[in-house]
């Protein structure tokens, strides 16, 4: 099988601050990939590395096998309709419904009549359990749960097969967020999407990631499963996975006792 | 993609056939998701229609080597929104269809009113009464905080105002001066043509003098302003609400008229007046520097001719004016400002609404200006 990501010894630099620095991860298709590591640490410039949102220093970044700077426009706009990002406050457009919301990316390819579109919208509301009759409200009107779930519902509306998440759960109450991983998660399994998602929350990550990045020192300095994670000796992976917030985490979700006695 | 290795994924196709027993038929094949469908959407669906008006047909869909929610979808519009009694699925393809079936739509179209117009109407008539009680509100709020500032003056924003002075005033400088060089050159040349032909060669002072100290100089350094200030205080106060920065300054009790508004106010009825007189000066030596080539007038005939065409009395009419157009603009500009709802739209909105209004009003204060001092300041001859 073809990586669906390929990074290869990429820097990032703004001005005289290095935020990577030969930095190297491959995403496999059906994959659901975390990136974690401390504020700063360039999770989020990593993660618009990826999305072309940003410029590398040197190196390359592949994405479908299609290099993202130095392919001509048209090759970079056919990977655009082939993923779907869910960015951290959601980045609804404010001035449009919540069904112009969705309806947009649909609409700009132009080959779907109002019928069908309508249709779609109010499937993508359902698949993220929103009610019908939110269609017409404006993103201010929401509340910020309801907001992340209609982002989804845009960043999906393509059928994309690679999705972004910028802090999936980032700001929802432990309630909803247990619900929206869920969410997550059987849409991961239904779509048989890769996923790669930007994250602090240890619950989020523990039930939703199979491969677990690690930034730190402006390096990856792990790449795999969280039992590999966590055997790593590193002051951020021990404060992060093996703190009193992480072990209380890691041992809620079920990760037996076994898996931290063989990590240590 | 990942497909492709194994097999050749085929484009979307459409097979008609019979069954066994002779029934009409019809496979579709080939790949059915968004990518293979884009270019064609409209052709195959207006085809798929054309198949399911004969119910009895049997569909095979075993054969569609990728799905998603777009394919199926198109086919079940297709279908006219249900299954068709004879089908056949591939395993996987089940998932898709089955959420299709929980959905079913009903669009409902906003109902017809025919007092529209009239409830616009109202809806507008309204809106502007409140636009006005919320500026008189807005004045009175500001007046209730400076009498507390005039007990406590060491406790007032005199930073903000010092900061507000640079920026509306001092930056403004440059193009205010270009736009009045250019209109002294332009006001001259203009009026030098017919004062040749009447010999009144010498009066291009007072008309310049006059016109330019009097109106021109106010009302285009006041317009500049509006257009540039104006819109900057309500683009950043409008984004201090969608930020919730102004909601932050209430809850550590600091006034928001006193540290945004007022400053504000300040600063562009102090920095007006002597834009006015900077705009107004260097429209001056633009005229006189026409003068001298159209008419042979020179500069310093010009200059000293000044003083008996245009009353003194007629900077400090101009200087008046500048503060009430600097304060208009500026009570302007916060009113709309402060009235921005929390998205996009409506910040591109409030800032149009603030230049326009604000433009609108300083061209009223003029003329009841002109109106009022009719008979102030005219030189005569």
């Amino acid at each position: 099988m073809n990586p669906i990501i390929e990074v290869a010894g990429l820097w990032t630099q703004f001005g005289d601050h290095v935020v990577h620095e030969d930095l190297n991860l491959t995403v496999m298709p059906g994959e659901v990939v975390a990136l974690v590591g401390g504020s700063g640490s360039g999770k989020t410039t990593l993660m618009r590395q990826i999305l072309g949102l940003e410029q590398p220093a040197r190196g390359t970044v592949k994405v479908f096998g299609i290099p993202l700077h130095g392919s001509n426009a048209q090759m970079v706009q056919k990977i655009r309709k082939r993923w779907g990002v869910l960015f951290q406050e959601g980045a609804l457009y404010s001035a449009l419904s919540v069904y112009d919301n969705i309806a947009l990316p649909l609409r700009e390819l132009r080959a779907f009549d109002e019928d069908f579109i309508h249709d779609m919208v109010m499937l993508k509301l359902d698949m993220v359990d929103i009610e019908r009759r939110h269609a017409a409200k404006m993103p201010a009107d929401l509340s910020g749960g309801m907001i992340k779930r209609i982002a989804l519902a845009r960043a999906l509306v393509l059928e994309p097969e690679l999705v972004f998440l910028d802090e999936p759960t980032a700001g929802l109450d432990p309630d909803r967020s247990e619900s929206f991983v869920k969410l997550i998660r059987s849409l991961h399994q239904k779509l048989n999407l890769t996923v790669v998602m930007v994250t602090h929350d240890l619950d989020t990550l523990v039930s939703l990631s199979d491969k677990i990045a690690v930034l730190a020192e402006r390096k990856l300095i792990v790449y795999g499963t969280l039992k590999e994670a966590i055997a790593v000796e590193h002051p951020f992976i021990l404060n992060f996975f093996l703190g009193e917030r992480g072990l209380r985490a890691l041992s809620a979700m079920g990760a037996s006792v076994k898996l931290l006695s063989d990590g240590n | 993609m990942q497909a492709a290795s194994a097999q050749a994924v085929l484009d979307p196709q459409v097979t008609e056939g019979r069954t066994g027993d002779g029934a009409p038929a019809v496979t579709l094949s080939g790949a059915w998701d968004i990518r293979a469908l884009e270019s064609r959407a409209r052709m195959l669906k207006s085809r798929l229609r054309l198949l399911s008006a004969d119910s009895g047909r049997h569909w095979d869909l075993s054969r569609i080597q990728r799905l998603d929610h777009i394919g199926a979808l198109l086919i079940w519009q297709a279908w006219g929104k249900r299954r068709p009694g004879r089908l056949v699925l591939a395993p996987g393809h089940e998932v898709f269809f089955s959420n299709l079936d929980a959905a079913a739509s009903a669009a409902s179209a906003a109902p017809f009113d025919p007092l529209g117009l009239v409830r616009g109407l109202g809806a507008r008539m309204l809106h502007t009464r409140e636009h006005l009680l919320g500026m008189v509100e807005l004045i009175g709020q500001i007046l209730i905080d400076s009498l507390s500032l005039i007990r406590h003056p060491l406790r007032g924003p005199w930073r903000e105002i010092s900061a507000s002075v640079f920026r509306v005033g001092t930056q403004a400088l440059g193009i205010t001066a270009l736009v009045g060089f250019l209109i002294g050159v332009v006001l001259s040349y203009l009026s030098a043509e017919q004062l040749k032909a009447f010999g009144a060669n010498i009066f291009i002072i007072n008309l310049l003098g006059m016109g330019i100290i009097r109106e021109l100089g106010p009302v285009i350094a006041a317009v500049l302003v509006a257009g540039r200030s104006g819109s900057a205080i309500t683009a950043q106060l409008g984004v201090m609400r969608v930020t919730e920065e102004l909601d932050a300054l209430s809850v550590m009790g600091i006034p928001h008229t006193v540290r945004l508004i007022l400053p504000k106010i300040v600063a562009l009825a102090v920095a007006m007046p002597l834009l006015i007189l900077w705009t107004s000066g260097i429209a001056l030596i633009g005229g006189a520097l026409a003068a001298n080539t159209q008419l042979g007038i020179s500069v310093n005939s010009f200059m000293s001719g000044l003083p008996g065409a245009v009353p003194t009395v007629n900077i400090w009419l101009a200087m008046g004016k500048g503060v009430v157009f600097g304060a208009l603009i500026a009570l302007v500009a916060c009113h709309f400002g402060l009235r921005v709802q929390p998205n996009t739209e409506s910040l591109g909105i409030g800032t149009t609404n603030s230049v326009v209004t604000s433009i609108t009003a300083v061209i009223i204060a003029d003329a009841i200006f002109a109106v009022i001092f009719s008979d102030v300041g005219m030189a005569l001859l």
